[in-house]
């Protein structure tokens, strides 16, 4: 059987790519992101690697797949009130000169030549420091539900950290509307800038470290974490999209491609978190980021395979997790509206 | 049903095994990089971006950043319009936490 109308010529990279590859990685990439409130970078990448996109190609790809991916998401999760632009823009300040400042960090280390280690071994630091800050807040807000203590109309919370820390009252004083917050701008512009220089150090996005900050640090809903981050992620995306395209690493077709897919995954994933609860949403999370720690603990020992399995599968599994959410929801919805609709 | 739930999950593993078989199909990866686009064997608007990329990378990153921004407006909007046809209510979720 001949099957080269599957391989698609990619003009830059010079190479041949199995294209419905693109559409499955853009569809499950769709479908995390717009639950996450993240870019998935740590999928995209090594996924476009595996399909035979040189590295450098697929960073610079994966970053423009990833600005409008999280466009598409961004539509939906507004209309459902769960992007709370002001904090946005406010954020934007404190992670673009973060960015900036951790990528002249980086420089220096490089200057110092020790920069690979040190980067992944930070990173897997962060990473296993957000996961049990996940678990642990999970287990704390079992602990209180079973006691009986409840936190405001949120229900019952883990960790309220952000309470001690809307009590700094250092003007301008702001109020976020969508998110439901009262504090000082520095507040989320600190947070941002924090974030920000660790995105920048560490070569990521960011979605990682800013969805779990907006909730832990500036207490949004888990909700809204996830829109406003997924609006950051668009505009630092679109940002470094440029920037790739300038050095040249970029595969625009392929970018259009796998976009086709994502359209659909980031409709599943963004409608999912309408049917979660933030914890569900959360734990999820923590296994996703406990997943890519271990993934990057088995790239730094030279596991290339075993690492690469253990994303994809990752990425299978939570997709899957996340669209049964989505499916059992919306037909359960759609029973009780043709039952009230009945009894009229 | 439950059959054919089975045999439609038994047919998403198995697509699940040969895809990675199909990926691979298209070659060892590539080890070095062409920093200039093949224009050789791209026709029409392929073929404008490709010697776009040549000859002003500039006026590429600006289409590049446009183009992204369309589609993903483009394809934004239009599965919105597709969705809102599903009969949800897309419109409102309530905020519960635990």
């Amino acid at each position: 059987m001949d099957a080269s109308w599957l391989y698609m010529f990619m003009p830059i990279a010079g190479v041949n790519i199995f294209w419905p590859g693109l559409v499955l990685i853009g569809f499950s990439v769709g479908v995390i992101g717009g639950f996450f409130g993240m870019g998935g970078a740590w999928m995209v990448t090594p996924g476009l690697n595996i399909l035979g996109f040189p590295m450098a190609f697929a960073i610079g790809t994966d970053i423009a797949h990833i600005a409008g991916k999280s466009m598409i998401s961004t539509i939906r999760h507004s209309k459902f009130g769960n992007v709370d632009y002001k904090l946005g823009v406010v954020m934007l300040v404190g992670t673009m000169a973060g960015i900036e400042l951790g990528a002249q960090l980086i420089m220096w280390l490089e200057r110092l030549g020790m920069v690979g280690n040190v980067v992944r071994w930070v990173y897997v630091g962060f990473l296993a420091l957000i996961a049990l800050m996940v678990f642990s807040d999970y287990a704390k807000a079992r602990q209180k539900k079973a006691m009986g203590l409840v936190d405001g109309d949120k229900g019952t919370e883990g960790f309220t950290w952000y309470k001690t820390l809307h009590k700094i009252k250092i003007p301008p004083m702001m109020h976020f509307k969508a998110a439901g917050i009262y504090c000082s701008a520095w507040l989320p512009i600190s947070v941002s800038f924090i974030t920000g220089i660790l995105a920048g150090f560490l070569g990521i996005g960011g979605g990682l470290l800013r969805m779990p900050a907006l909730i832990y640090f500036i207490g949004a809903p888990t909700h809204i974490a996830v829109g406003t981050d997924l609006f950051e992620v668009m505009i630092s995306g679109l940002y470094g999209a440029f920037t790739y395209t300038l050095k040249g690493r970029i595969e625009l077709v392929a970018v259009f491609v796998m976009l086709t897919g994502a359209a659909i995954g980031a409709q599943i994933g963004t409608v999912a978190t309408k049917y979660a609860k933030g914890y569900g949403i959360r734990i999820a999370f923590g296994v996703a980021v406990l997943c890519c720690m271990v993934s990057i603990i088995l790239k730094q020992f030279k596991y290339e395979t075993p690492a690469a399995v253990l994303i994809l599968g990752t990425i299978g599994v939570i997709c899957l997790y996340i669209m049964g959410i989505m499916f059992k929801g919306a037909a359960q919805e759609l029973r009780d509206k043709k039952a009230r609709e009945q009894a009229l | 049903m439950k059959r054919m739930i089975h045999r439609l999950s038994g047919m998403c593993a198995a697509a699940w095994l040969l895809l990675p078989s199909l990926a691979m199909a298209a070659g060892d990866k590539a080890t070095n990089i062409v920093v200039v686009a093949d224009t050789r064997r791209v026709e029409g608007i392929m073929r404008y971006f490709s010697d776009l990329y040549n000859t002003n990378i500039w006026l590429f990153a600006v289409w590049t950043v446009l183009l992204t921004v369309v589609m993903g407006c483009t394809l934004g909007f239009m599965m919105d319009f597709i969705m809102e046809r599903t009969g949800l209510d897309l419109k409102s979720r309530k905020i519960v936490e635990h």
